[in-house]
């Protein structure tokens, strides 16, 4: 039998009622990690972190999903919550990836959305059921994608701000300028 | 590997802590561990599919990926502005890590695809699909091989391929085979943004000045010739549409005509003219058939690892 701790789509990582000390353990070091290019965020609060097992001979098993397919930084997650299990005294661990449901940027908790405004980036808007595709729908919009409501400037808190560009420093961010206070800053785009 | 020497906890200046940390390699520079990108996925081959057919498929959707990634890479420090740079090479990231994942896919369900290296080589599956095949081997189409010409050329060429790609990933989503289906449902919300960006581009310049609009309309009229292959079909899609596992090339070639001339219309552009229907059979990148400009991009780039077929990066 595996004791296991799931992820809800939106809720919080809940340990079960009668989760073992060790799975506890295990649960809040691997939710320690934090994401190599958003240093504010934990791979829990950017939804990332899928599940954290223990199985009967010991193992620790953490399930992440990528973000970006392309995205650098999954190597390194995987890395450093090797790392944090064997700091917390778990020697045998096993990352595993899960590419479906594909992650969404609706993910990132409220909790992740705060601490990303505090550090100058704005969080994502929205993206809804178009996030969890999973209706089997086999075509794809022939219109363009509206753009994205303007995201509000984490410097001044002005909701005007002006796109400059969809494709920023890193895979998952845009850039903007605020019109108000004219500072430019990434914000992270709806996926 | 050799002890690492005891170095003072506390020494703030050093630049190299935490980048060797005790019998962590992977953590020895950002971004370079190689590890499986499908490690704990389960990779098995869906009852009744053919898995050499699978592999044969996944190797030309992440064929057509990695050469356009490379093609948009060697944009860098040359595209007119610093944003389309970046755009431009994030563009190419994206196409990257669905080629990671394609040719792992490939490689899991039909390992005889996989060149062979000297022994001890630790190259990854994916890295010998990507270094270690010649043209002919390669089953990407000819669009993406095409030089980049100017930046007109280059938004034409996207707006075009993310157009089909999309369609194709689109559809793909409902593949048999599980780990064709979660990649391309990945994929298509990465494309959406890549043709967004080059449809934008095209609009803008189709509207700009005298000079952006004229090279718009030459890049058309040169890159049409090869919009036509998009939509052939060949024998390994044909028997895998029957099992339910790849896209109709026709189907989605339909959406992708229609999504085009929407488009070119809005930017009151004239379709190019002599588009022939497709020819099956013709010979053409998907039966390894190539223009000469494939010879020369993947010298380029796989020449420094096929010098070290045993090297570590």
């Amino acid at each position: 039998m595996v004791t296991g701790v799931s992820r809800e789509i939106t809720g919080e990582l809940v340990p079960e009622a009668e989760a073992d000390p060790d799975l506890v353990r295990a649960h809040v070091a691997v939710g320690a990690v934090v994401d190599p290019e958003l240093p504010m965020l934990t791979l829990a609060d950017l939804g990332v972190l899928r599940g954290v097992e223990i199985e009967p001979t010991g193992r620790v098993v953490v399930t992440l999903t990528p973000t970006y397919t392309g995205c650098p930084a999954l190597a390194t997650m995987r890395a450093d919550v090797r790392l944090a299990l064997a700091a917390a005294g778990f020697e045998e661990a096993e990352v595993r990836t899960a590419l479906s449901p594909a992650w969404s940027t609706d993910w990132i908790s409220e909790q992740g959305r705060q601490a990303l405004r505090e550090h100058g980036i704005a969080p994502p808007a929205h993206v809804g059921s178009d996030a969890h595709d999973t209706s089997g729908s086999t075509s794809v919009d022939l219109v363009l994608m509206p753009r994205p409501p303007a995201p509000a400037c984490p410097r001044c808190g002005a909701t005007a701000s002006r796109e400059v560009s969809r494709f920023g420093a890193s895979a998952c961010t845009s850039l903007h300028v605020c019109t108000v206070c004219g500072e430019p800053f990434d914000g992270v785009k709806p996926l | 590997m050799a002890p690492t020497p005891p170095r003072d906890e506390h020494d703030e200046y050093d630049a190299y802590a935490g980048l060797v940390e005790a019998g962590e390699e992977t953590r020895w520079a950002f971004g370079s561990g190689f590890d499986d990108p499908l490690a704990g996925v389960d990779v098995s081959v869906p009852p009744g599919a053919d898995g050499p057919a699978l592999a044969a498929y996944c190797l030309m959707l992440g064929d057509d990926a990695l050469v356009l990634a490379q093609r948009l890479a060697q944009w860098c420090t040359r595209a007119p502005e610093l944003e389309e740079e970046v755009a431009l090479a994030n563009i190419g990231l994206d196409l990257v890590g669905q080629t990671r994942l394609l040719y792992a896919r490939a490689a899991a369900a039909d390992p005889s695809v996989v060149p062979t290296l000297p022994p001890g080589s630790p190259a990854p599956p994916e890295d010998r699909l990507a270094f270690f095949r010649g043209p002919e081997e390669y089953r990407c189409v000819w669009l993406v091989e095409q030089p980049n010409g100017d930046f007109a050329a280059t938004v034409v060429r996207l707006v075009v391929f993310a157009a089909w790609r999309l369609t194709l990933l689109g559809r793909l989503r409902t593949s048999r085979d599980p780990v064709l289906a979660a990649v391309s449902a990945k994929g298509v919300k990465e494309v959406r943004y890549h043709r967004d960006y080059a449809a934008r581009w095209l609009l803008t310049l189709a509207g700009g000045t005298v000079e952006s609009r004229r090279r718009t309309e030459a890049a058309l009229e040169s890159l049409w010739p090869c919009v036509e292959e998009l939509g052939r079909t060949d024998d390994v899609s044909e028997r895998l549409v029957a099992d339910g596992v790849a896209a109709d090339p026709a189907a989605a070639f339909e959406d992708t005509s229609a999504f085009l001339h929407r488009l070119l219309e809005e930017g009151g552009l004239r379709v190019p003219t002599g588009s022939p229907e497709p020819a099956p059979g013709t010979p053409g990148g998907r039966l390894g058939v190539h223009s000469p400009w494939l010879g020369s991009l993947l010298e380029e780039m796989q020449g420094i690892a096929r010098a070290h077929p045993a090297g570590r990066w």
